[in-house]
């Protein structure tokens, strides 16, 4: 269906090419996923299948890409559009019209298909993916997992044999991202559609993957072979990869339900082994009394009241909308409440301005790159400097401390999504707030810059530092937080030690406690790394 | 049946009522028109984004007198005799020796200077009923296929505004998580770089997802056909502005007036019909036009002609008198004129409900 003949892609101006040597024939009617680190090319190797690049993006290809027998050298990406379905990241920036059923008829207008079949079709991709009740509702109102079933509809109408898929499930609460890759599953099974999918949350696609491509990123070429041998070696795995790498269980498990299959001599070893203790903590820093925020008539927050203390790790978590956003907003005095207090170290954030704010409290924004406005790092971290009154030097010292590779005459744009937080990350903390709030931090970063993240984050908190986490990633919760608040609509539904909220909860549990865990409720290590210290070997 | 109105109506009505304004400045008739406007953009207006831009244009039309006035006062020539004061002039080299600034601000000037701003701001708030009443998206649908592309373009240009907002929103917010000041110009000159980078990447965003949905596919078409489309198109345009020249100027044999026009207009509808061929876009659901969109269209007829005949035979009343001011009169033909156009309000169907109530966007609740 789609045939790389040894493609190698060099983008104007790079040093080295973004994508070497591909060499690879993918089967019709496959879930082909693809992997890799952050920057080894995926989104290139997607953007190639129907044209982007070169057409688009500029740069130059070698070699030949041929989709249903079609050479995208000699097409352009509108011309292989009625067999090439493609989702980009952000699906919101790829909509052009205003409402649900447009937008889903949008590519039938352009191919010309005629009315009779657009309206039948665009009835049928609406029950198929579960939009009836939205049909006419603006784009703009859409939750997450609407927006990217309405993406992932929106190019399906036009009945395209091959579905492309640049991360669909990254923004997505766990629950919109379980419909989303049921969705995907079903269009497999019935339509016969071959679906190529990039993803960095593995432990959510793996099990769905026929084959998995992957693009080493270290100059070797992208390979593409079966789920269980490519994850023996893949330097991006999911944590039940690594769990059986840890355990050595043969063959590799690639889902829960294949490890938990194994697991019952681990279970046996670890069931006497104490698993973890209550974190030490200091003086209370943040507390939110019966706090209430509303836009308009919609109430956001309902009557939240919340504590955290000096070194706690918090996790707050909840669907797309819950008030995760409107709850760190208000801590930083970006809204006042209608109702209730909020106090960091006795005083009202609303009231706080520079570096007296900075001091007691700093967010990184879901999209790092809005705190940034100047053109090289090294400018950047000088403006940290003196919004903080830091001696000069301090911002790029820390930098050095948590990310020593980045080049202080880079430009912000051009470093990775890691990277880029890591600078974001610096240029809050050298006003040595006593509390760090991070908003959705590990969308778009792989399985080895998260565990840098988490022992960043470790770090400040065993400094006596506050954290607060508003995340939809189990895994990273499991890793960092000590405690999980789980919000639902504007309220907290839950509040407690980590281990307790996620052990037993289908949609909070981390992999290896939903591989190890036999009953609710029971004290079971959460990440890998805790069960190899908890087995006393080397993870 | 509930429906939406197709747009195209919407645009007509909003015309003949503007036409109207065009034709006078009597402050209770242009008072009366935008009246009319407003209770049909209150009847008639879907709950949408786009729909709240009847208040945003009255305002602008408001900004618009303010500005008049200004300049009246400060260089235009005043007329009447009431001084309400005067400024200090400023005598100009001989070059400039038509224009005057300063001097002394008569009562008289500053009215016909409300009336005049008065009409502009009532032909704005036509403009922005039918913003309002008619979704752009929708009236894209029924532009020509020629146009198509011109008209993407300017509704993409239209759905980035509210965009570039919420970003100039989260930009000033980051401001303060820097602990810098807020406000301020310096702080908004550092805000605009990161706003403009954020609406660039977004448009090369979706300019890539449109070629990836078969934006801009085209049929294949022989070198005859694309010849005799280029020549349609250039000889109709030329013949149009010979023929409009001519009626303009009073010395122009009468042969260039009339009879170039009509050919400029049949070159170009051909040039349009054939270019329109190129394209092998279809419609999804198109806007019927029915009896309501015949109506809607009598109605704006019926304005439009009432105004412009009694223009032309210059009925009293339509200007009102500024020097000596006195209170307008109110010819009652004028009255019912723009009152016709109060009818859509009844004639046209109902607003379709949507079938579940339409929340806040989705920045607006914070996910």
């Amino acid at each position: 269906m789609i045939r790389f003949d040894h493609v190698t892609i060099t983008y104007e101006g790079a040093a080295s090419p973004a994508l070497i040597d591909a060499d690879l024939h993918i089967q019709e009617g496959e879930l082909v996923l693809v992997v890799g680190r952050t920057g080894s090319g995926k989104s290139t190797l997607l953007r190639a299948i129907n044209g982007l690049v070169p057409h688009f993006t500029g740069g130059t290809l070698q070699g030949r890409v041929t989709v249903d027998g079609r050479d995208t050298s000699a097409h352009h990406p509108r011309d292989l559009a009625d067999i090439i379905g493609m989702v980009p990241q952000d699906p919101m920036s790829s909509f052009v019209t205003d409402t649900v059923e447009e937008e889903l008829a949008y590519s039938m207008e352009c191919l010309g298909i005629d009315a009779g079949t657009m309206r039948r079709r665009v009835e049928e991709t609406l029950d198929l993916l579960g939009l009836a009740d939205v049909r006419d509702r603006p784009l703009l109102s859409l939750s997450g997992g609407q927006c990217q079933r309405v993406a992932i509809g929106a190019v399906l109408t036009a009945h395209p044999r091959v579905l492309v898929l640049d991360e669909p499930t990254s923004a997505l609460d766990p629950g919109a991202a379980e419909e989303v890759l049921a969705t995907l599953q079903r269009l497999v099974h019935d339509l016969g559609v071959t679906v190529v999918m990039a993803e960095h949350r593995l432990e959510r696609v793996l099990e769905y993957a026929d084959r998995i491509l992957l693009i080493p990123g270290d100059g070797r070429p992208p390979i593409l072979g079966e789920p269980g041998p490519t994850m023996q070696t893949s330097p991006v795995a999911p944590p039940v990869v690594h769990l059986g790498r840890l355990a050595h269980w043969q063959p590799l498990p690639l889902s829960v339900r294949d490890a938990r299959r194994q697991a019952g001599a681990l279970r046996d070893r670890l069931a006497d082994v104490a698993v973890d203790h209550e974190p030490a903590t200091g003086a209370r820093v943040v507390s939110i009394d019966r706090t209430r925020a509303s836009y308009g008539q919609i109430p956001a927050l309902r009557g939240i009241t919340l504590k955290v203390s000096q070194g706690e790790v918090i996790a707050l978590m909840g669907r797309n909308g819950a008030g995760k956003s409107t709850l760190l907003s208000t801590l930083v005095g970006l809204r006042r409440p209608d109702a209730g207090t909020v106090r960091i170290a006795g005083i009202d954030p609303a009231t706080l301005r520079g570096p007296k704010l900075i001091g007691r409290i700093g967010l990184v924004p879901q999209d790092s790159a809005d705190l940034l406005s100047r053109d090289t790092v090294g400018a950047e971290c000088r403006d940290a400097d003196r919004d903080a009154h830091c001696a000069e030097g301090s911002t790029a010292g820390l930098l050095a401390d948590l990310a020593p590779e980045i080049d202080l005459d880079a430009h912000p744009r051009d470093l990775s999504e890691g990277q880029r937080l890591a600078l974001a990350l610096a240029i809050v903390l050298v006003a040595e707030p006593a509390v760090l709030l991070l908003d959705e931090p590990t969308r778009g970063l792989d399985y080895p810059t998260k565990a840098r993240l988490a022992e960043i984050l470790r770090g400040l908190a065993a400094r006596g530092h506050a954290v607060v986490i508003a995340t939809h990633d189990v895994e990273l919760v499991a890793d960092v937080a000590t405690r999980v608040v789980v919000l639902a609509d504007g309220e907290v539904v839950a509040d407690g030690p980590t281990p307790q909220v996620v052990i037993g909860s289908p949609l909070f549990a981390p992999q290896v406690a939903k591989v190890l865990a036999t009953c609710p409720g029971e004290r079971v290590p959460l990440t890998v790394p805790a069960v190899a210290a908890a087995l006393g070997v080397a993870g | 049946m509930p429906r939406m109105l197709h747009p195209g109506a919407w645009w007509l009505w909003a015309t003949g009522l503007a036409i109207a304004a065009s034709r006078i400045n009597n402050p209770l008739l242009l008072l009366l028109i935008i009246a009319v406007a407003g209770l049909v953009v209150a009847a008639r207006r879907p709950r949408a984004p786009w729909s709240r831009s009847f208040g945003v244009f009255l305002r602008i039309g408001l900004i618009v007198i303010a500005i008049r006035v200004v300049f009246q006062v400060i260089v235009a020539a005043p007329i009447g005799v009431t001084v309400l004061f005067t400024l200090p002039s400023v005598t100009l080299p001989d070059v400039l020796a038509g224009v005057r600034l300063g001097g002394p601000v008569t009562a008289e000037s500053i009215l016909a200077a409300i009336y005049d701003g008065l009409r502009l701001a009532t032909i704005l708030a036509c403009v922005g009923a039918a913003n309002s009443l008619a979704s752009p998206a929708r009236l894209l649908k029924a532009i020509p296929a020629a146009l198509y592309e011109f008209g993407v373009s300017v509704v993409v240009a239209v759905t980035f505004a509210p965009q570039l907002v919420a970003d100039l929103d989260r930009v000033r917010a980051t401001r303060r998580l820097r602990g810098r000041p807020e406000g301020g110009v310096r702080g908004a000159a550092r805000a605009a770089v990161p706003v403009l980078e954020g609406a660039l990447e977004r448009s090369v965003a979706l300019a890539a997802a449109m070629d990836s949905r078969g934006y801009g596919r085209q049929a294949e078409r022989s070198p005859g056909v694309r010849r005799a489309t280029t020549a349609a198109l250039l000889i109709g345009l030329v013949a149009l502005i010979i023929g409009v020249y001519a009626l303009l100027d009073a010395s122009a044999p009468a042969y260039l007036g009339l009879p170039m026009l009509a050919v400029g207009l049949a070159c170009g509808l051909v040039g349009f019909a054939l270019a329109g061929r190129r394209s092998t876009r279809t419609r999804y659901r198109p806007d019927p036009w029915a009896w309501p969109e015949w109506g809607v269209a009598a109605c704006a007829l019926v304005t439009a002609s009432t105004f412009l005949a009694a223009s032309a035979m210059g009925m009293t009343g339509l200007v009102a008198p500024v020097d000596p001011p006195a209170w307008p009169a109110v010819p009652p033909l004028a009255v019912i004129g723009i009152l016709v156009s109060v009818l859509p309000a009844v004639i046209t169907p109902p607003l379709p409900r949507p079938r579940i109530p339409v929340g806040l966007t989705r920045e607006a609740v914070g996910a």
